[in-house]
């Protein structure tokens, strides 16, 4: 993964809580084996009208108006703007895939889902927690055309074009892995005398833990 | 040293820890992984692009379940995405030598009931799968979560995750279930009151008194929901139940290791006097058999109540979202719970597609008919075993005979990717754990519920209070 310094652009708002998964990327784009063309299937029940295929080319779509990435003043959006518990739901890394894919690069909300919370992390989709407080001032904000924002990842801050400033918590080992682009797998491997000595261990402690999967002989239906 | 009361949760990831970083993140290994076709792909096509091997190839184990066919499986999968999503993972587990249950063998069927059911999931162990609802494992005193398709190539590539320990809650659970009443429902009534967010960033722990009385099956049903509160982990403790529930199965030790095994599972509890952030006491005498009417899981009235008016529902963003529910729903606001009509009955998932489920459900067909208004009832057993098991008992007959469809394991209408869905606007009586939007198809309308409900929904047509199906006190 590339390093990731700073998200900035326009604020797009999507007000409603407890946004699933299953909204975000609905389950039949999850029959591919790919890890990209889901951006022109994000919110697809929401933002489009008709029924939508895997695969199928956008420009055939009936986009929904009304939908807030579909009108012209949040065009080219950067930044969702979202309520408590976003992303809740399913554990599939297709959602965070989408909100990138379609170029989203920050979601702000009181609360995130764990398991998207982590997926995004991990793809570099800054999903960054703020006070409810905050967040309900900046869906106030937002209702004046052309809220734009910047996200400065070293300083954890928020700075909206209205001048205010919002300072989010970060875990510090997250921060260094965006940072520095750092790939979680080879952090982990460059511990491998580490990962070897609890395995050692482990398997004194708890050695039915080790006991090897067989999957035998196919048995008849 | 005096030691400090740990809660189970600690004790299982204090167990797991191989290294930690400042700031709270653990490197934290992991026993055993599961493997399904919708999220494996990406993960072995990482390894391959980047010339990494599996670290432990022992320690996986892959089953096809989410778009299986339930239906005429020698023909095939008919949709081709999906059908190359399961040839996939198949050449992949060759490929990468990962033990595989292919569809057409006897114990294939929904990863978290198959994992339980062949004894690869076992106490003090951790526990991954790219699924969220490997929360179900917990009920074996696992310490089981959900987690995303790069977490699953960094299981295959170290055996490891970087994750932060969760906070604990504690859902203390006293009394006795009324007959006709199941962990089922004391999920939906727990959520509806914590909310779908009420357990994020915590892993929830199942105690108190009447966890004793359930088996291991309806705790896996407890845990199972754990996720639709927002608790990625849900607990039960090790008792005598899951002791006994062990014993046997294949991929369980045996003889002496056995004793030793359970000796040390034993230890798995909670310490007297640790404290949780949070506690949540139910008392589960007073719960009636629940139905959700909205599009979240909290949305969820007792069977005997009827649908609430949205601005009784406390804050304006929960009005809001009863509004929309409602709206999608169909549905109006002072409508008992009991006149909702159903087209659908779905009896499966990986929260209610075992043994116990499905007597529960057939005790209450035995002799009777589905309503002519359902189009199409559906059982769903979730694996090949539990459907031989069924059929040993002679339930399929019951479920045949009351004009169910009986079905080959999978996950079917649950997450509807394979052909049992329901068109835009039908109604379900659901077994299975999310109500969301578009769950079980575009424009699909799902109400959760037990499998005696369900059952139930579909001799009457509606939901009617099963209690009276289950006069006798169930032991």
């Amino acid at each position: 993964m590339s390093p990731i310094h700073t998200v900035c652009g326009l604020v797009v708002p999507l007000d409603r809580e407890n946004i699933d998964t299953d909204a975000i990327m609905p389950k039949q784009f999850l029959t591919s084996t790919s890890r990209t063309g889901y951006g022109a299937h994000l919110f697809d029940a929401w933002r489009f009208l008709d029924t939508g295929a895997p695969g199928q080319d956008p420009a055939t779509r009936i986009p929904n108006p009304d939908f807030p990435l579909n009108q012209p003043r949040y065009q080219g959006a950067r930044v969702l703007l979202a309520r408590d518990n976003f992303g809740c739901g399913s554990s599939r890394e297709h959602a965070p895939w989408g909100l990138l894919q379609f170029g989203i690069g920050a979601v702000l909300a009181p609360s995130f889902g764990d398991i998207f919370a982590n997926n995004a992390w991990k793809n570099g989709l800054l999903a960054i927690r703020l006070e409810p407080a905050q967040i309900d001032a900046l869906f106030g904000a937002v209702a004046t055309p052309g809220l734009s924002m910047s996200i400065d990842l070293g300083a954890q801050t928020v700075t909206s074009s209205d001048h205010r400033v919002y300072r989010f918590e970060m875990d510090p080992f997250r921060k260094r892995c965006l940072q520095q682009g750092e790939d979680d797998i080879g952090l982990a491997l460059a511990h491998a005398l580490e990962i070897h000595r609890h395995e050692e261990a482990a398997q004194r402690s708890r050695p039915w833990a080790f006991m090897p999967v067989h999957a035998g002989r196919a048995g008849s239906p | 040293m005096q030691p400090f009361p740990r809660t189970l949760y600690d004790k299982l990831w204090d167990a797991h820890v191989v290294r930690s970083e400042p700031g709270g993140t653990d490197l934290i290994y992991v026993d055993r992984h599961f493997l399904h076709e919708v999220t494996s792909a990406q993960p072995f096509d990482g390894l391959r692009s980047t010339g990494r091997k599996l670290w432990r190839e022992t320690a996986h184990i892959a089953v096809p379940d989410h778009n299986v066919p339930t239906v005429h499986r020698a023909a095939g999968i008919r949709d081709e995405r999906s059908r190359r999503q399961v040839e996939t993972l198949m050449h992949n587990a060759a490929a990468f030598k990962v033990p595989v249950i292919p569809v057409h063998d006897v114990r294939q069927g929904i990863l978290h009931v198959v994992g339980p059911e062949q004894g690869w999931t076992l106490p003090g162990t951790s526990v991954v799968c790219g699924d969220s609802h490997t929360s179900t494992h917990g009920a074996l005193g696992a310490l089981a979560f959900g987690i995303g398709i790069s977490e699953v190539e960094m299981v295959l590539a170290t055996q490891c995750l970087w994750s932060r320990r969760g906070r604990t809650m504690a859902v203390r659970l006293t009394g006795t279930l009324q007959p006709g009443v199941f962990t089922k429902d004391v999920a939906l009534h727990l959520i509806g009151r914590i909310g779908v967010g009420g357990a994020t960033g915590h892993a929830i722990e199942f105690t108190g008194p009447a966890i004793a009385a359930w088996s291991v099956e309806a705790r896996m049903t407890l845990c199972n929901m754990a996720i639709e509160a927002g608790a990625t982990v849900g607990l039960v403790a090790v008792d005598d139940v899951t002791i006994d529930y062990l014993r046997g199965r294949p991929g369980v030790p045996r003889g002496d290791a056995f004793e030793a095994a359970a000796a040390a599972w034993r230890e798995l509890v909670s310490d007297e006097g640790a404290a949780y952030d949070r506690v949540v006491d139910i008392d589960v005498s007073a719960i009636a058999p629940q139905v959700t009417w909205g599009t979240l899981p909290d949305l969820v009235v007792s069977v005997d109540d009827r649908i609430p008016a949205p601005e009784t529902l406390g804050a304006e963003d929960r009005i809001a979202i009863a509004k929309s529910a409602l709206d999608y729903m169909a549905l109006a606001p002072g409508l008992p719970a009991s006149q909702i009509r159903i087209d659908k009955v779905f009896i499966g998932s990986c929260t209610n597609s075992r043994i116990e489920d499905l007597r529960a459900a057939a005790t209450v067909l035995r002799g009777r008919r589905v309503a002519p208004s359902v189009k199409l009832a559906l059982v769903v057993p979730g694996s090949g075993l539990v459907k031989r098991q069924a059929e040993a008992e002679g339930l399929h007959r019951q479920f045949i005979e009351a004009g169910f469809e009986w079905r080959d394991p999978g996950c079917s209408m649950c997450v509807a990717m394979n052909d049992d869905r329901l068109a835009p606007g039908e109604r379900c009586a659901s077994t299975s754990n999310r109500n969301f939007e578009g769950r079980q198809g575009a424009g699909s309308r799902t109400h959760l519920v037990s499998p005696a409900m369900a059952a139930a929904a579909a001799i009457a047509g509606h939901f009617v209070d099963v209690r009276p199906y289950f006069p006798e006190a169930r032991t």
